[in-house]
């Protein structure tokens, strides 16, 4: 179970070799490097998993090495190889190497490179990381190195000013929940003097804890993965940080980074199941955000920022699994969501390359262009729909099918959240892909120009969009019959599993959100493919929803204007700089200024008149000896 | 009428205190040095006076002590003065009040 590890030291070892520019380092070893190390880490997943798997998915880690022990605080590091690591490290793993070997062409010319794959890189180490962390300290430290990949990715054409902004978004915006976590990590540290995962899950269950500080604990842990996750109402940072490059975004901002909200609520299962309040809450937000997401995605007309309200309500639709219990559900659904998302950022990179736009209003009869990009997208499209037999189709159904066994609400809100979904899902097919050619304008990449006609990309992009799409049509399979059922559960401490709902396969579930996608894809149909409804006329009859949307729900506005602008700047910056100048600066030049005062007075005493030092000392001498008769007149 | 130790002590008393007086109110610098030479030979006159009147196991001490205080006066003397023509060379004055070069 070293191997992981190994492969992690592999991978940092290759981040600070790519960040070496030496001339003899050309530019093409660095990816060369990362995808070979990748692969090796791909490799050791697979043997991770089957090692999983033999044990039916319960721990087969090891509390490895002590890390800093300070009074009470003992932290270990250590490794968790359980079902549910062992499922992310593939994900993050067959994704990372998919896109690693797609940047190769799509990143070809950048002036940044070696910067990139080093980026990538300790992502990608971060990552796993992150997942294989046995303790709550160490996670929180793997936490915010991804987050800190994160923004360097998002900015990693820090030229564009709009880059530069949105990666300090996603910083300060994702920053504000993981204060939330550092909190919980705080409050459980209090409670019970322990920081290893299993332990908090043992105190857990055996109510070591008290409810209301278990409850917090828990809603911490939440604040933190809904900043990651871009929950609802942390999830303003997300379609900004499609500033990034194509690739970054599929794999950070799609498949991996952003599913760590969802693995880490997943990971204290255990706590949140004990805590009512607490998986109210998840299930509540996950609810809201699946949905006001999917309406956003709707008016988008970048393809990028589509995709990426599509993944903040994917990421709904999981936090809406885990809140029914359904944490088998939830996960199954990251790891189809994992690959046919991946696959539609990459698609659109690919989309990007040959028309040199995300703007889908300039695009536009690409089928013809691009067959093989197409059929890609159409199948991760279809999986994102939820059509049988698509990979989503699997995933989706088990949510929906755990909603209804605990919660009939969520299910009525996924239910309209899957027509949603195809809504704005079959907008984008229709106008990126039907219709005639738009134009297009100068690439965000490489070498600049205008292409007169679209070309398909090379095949170096092609065969990772082949293999994706082959998962996106396949990966729903792997639990038709409850497959990983003992995989993900396995490693649950027994209070706990038996908590975990199993919705089961319904007809009429699985008819219903079939019959909603199709619904959906029609409704697209109608209004961008056929035109039978001019989309004018819809936007008028749901006055004023369009505005709002266009404003994303005044959410930004809120946070800039209100918030940061009125209560940070006008209130409390404005009393702490009142603060700063009369009290604390009051205070330094005061004592500057009594100082300065008493010694102008005290100077004149030296007048450097020998005689006068003289006669003091007289003065003293004499009255000392005066007071030394009087107090002991003997 | 004998004479007494409490009258070498008066006379010792008045001699300092107007050398005291005079090292200390004096503008010349030469005054302030006889002032200063006039308390030395107070607190002499004062030595020897105690040595004279009171039984001690060694009756010399006070009396050794007068000859050094004698000789270290004598440079004492030599030193001042010589700093005195120097002061007269350098800020043609010797008035005290004016050499207050470690004034603030």
């Amino acid at each position: 179970m070293l191997l992981p590890l190994g492969s992690f030291g592999v991978i940092t070892l290759v981040s600070f070799l790519g960040l070496t520019r030496d001339g003899s380092w050309s530019p093409r070893y660095s990816g060369y490097l990362t995808i070979a190390a990748i692969f090796v880490a791909f490799a050791l997943s697979l043997w991770a998993l089957d090692g999983a798997i033999d044990a039916d998915g319960a721990r087969v880690g090891f509390d490895g090495h002590k890390w800093v022990v300070v009074g009470e605080l003992d932290v270990h590091i250590g490794i968790t190889l359980d079902g549910l690591s062992a499922i992310m490290l593939v994900v993050v793993t067959s994704v990372s190497l998919l896109v690693q070997v797609y940047s190769q062409e799509y990143m070809r010319g950048d002036g940044g490179y070696n910067r990139y794959y080093a980026f990538m890189s300790l992502f990608t180490a971060s990552m796993l990381g992150l997942v294989l962390a046995s303790n709550i300290v160490q996670l929180f430290v793997f936490w915010e190195l991804v987050g800190l990949c994160s923004y360097l990715l998002i900015g990693f054409w820090f030229y564009k000013d709009s880059a530069r902004r949105a990666a300090t978004k996603a910083f300060l915006v994702t920053r504000v929940g993981d204060l939330g976590f550092l909190i919980a990590i705080l409050i459980i540290f209090s409670e019970t003097g322990k920081l290893g995962i299993g332990d908090i899950h043992e105190a857990a269950i055996a109510g070591a804890v008290g409810s209301t500080a278990l409850t917090l604990f828990a809603l911490g842990l939440f604040a933190g993965a809904a900043g990651k996750s871009a929950q609802f109402p942390l999830h303003v940072w997300l379609p900004d940080a499609m500033e990034g490059p194509t690739p970054v975004s599929a794999l950070i901002h799609a498949a991996t980074m952003v599913a760590a909200g969802v693995y880490l609520v997943a990971r204290f299962f255990p706590v949140f199941a004990e805590s009512d309040e607490a998986i109210t809450t998840v299930a509540a937000i996950g609810a809201i955000t699946a949905i006001i997401a999917s309406l956003l995605g709707i008016m988008a007309t970048d393809i990028k920022r589509v995709m990426a309200y599509s993944t903040i309500s994917q990421l709904g639709y999981m936090m809406m699994g885990l809140g029914v219990f359904g944490i088998v559900a939830a996960i199954f659904h990251l790891f189809t969501h994992a690959f046919f998302k991946a696959l539609l950022f990459l698609g659109a990179g690919s989309v990007n390359h040959a028309t040199g736009t995300f703007d889908m209003r300039r695009m536009g009869g690409l089928a013809k262009y691009m067959p093989v990009t197409f059929w890609t997208v159409f199948i991760a499209s279809m999986a994102l729909v939820g059509l049988p037999p698509l990979a989503g189709f699997w995933s989706k159904d088990e949510i929906l099918s755990d909603a209804w066994d605990d919660r009939p609400w969520v299910f009525v809100v996924a239910l309209i959240g899957v027509f949603l979904t195809a809504v704005y899902v079959g907008r984008m097919l229709f106008l990126t892909f039907g219709g005639e050619y738009k134009g297009g304008e100068e690439s965000e990449h490489g070498e600049p120009g205008v292409h007169s006609e679209p070309h398909e990309s090379p095949t170096l992009m092609l065969v990772p969009l082949v293999v994706l799409a082959v998962m996106a049509a396949v990966a729903g399979l792997v639990n038709i019959d409850d497959g990983l059922k003992t995989l993900i559960e396995g490693w649950l401490p027994r209070e706990s599993e038996e908590l975990v709902t199993h919705g089961g396969f319904q007809w009429w579930i699985a008819l219903s959100s079939t019959a909603a996608g199709l619904a959906g894809l029609g409704v697209a149909w109608l209004v961008y493919g056929a035109r039978v409804v001019e989309s004018d006329r819809v936007r008028h009859i749901a006055e004023p929803l369009p505005e709002i949307l266009e404003n994303k729900y005044y959410l930004d506005w809120l946070y800039e204007e209100f918030f940061v602008r009125g209560l940070v700047l006008g209130g409390a910056a404005w009393l702490l700089s009142l603060w700063d100048r009369y009290v604390i600066d009051g205070a330094v030049n005061g004592v500057g200024t009594v100082a300065r005062w008493s010694a102008d007075q005290a100077r004149l005493v030296q007048a450097g008149q020998a005689q006068l030092y003289a006669s003091v000392m007289l003065i003293g001498v004499v009255g000392a000896i005066a007071g030394i008769l009087i107090i002991d007149p003997k | 009428m004998s004479v007494n130790l409490e009258h070498y002590l008066i006379v010792g008393a008045v001699l300092f205190s107007v050398g005291l007086y005079l090292a200390l109110a004096k503008r010349n610098f030469v005054a302030v040095l006889m002032g200063i030479e006039l308390m030395f030979n107070a607190v002499n006159l004062t030595f020897v006076a105690f040595s004279r009147f009171v039984r001690s196991p060694n009756p010399l001490d006070g009396h050794v002590f007068v000859v050094f205080v004698i000789t270290v006066a004598a440079a004492e003397a030599a030193t001042a003065l010589a700093l005195a023509v120097l002061l007269y060379r350098v800020r043609d004055t010797i008035n005290v009040d004016r050499i207050d070069l470690l004034k603030w």
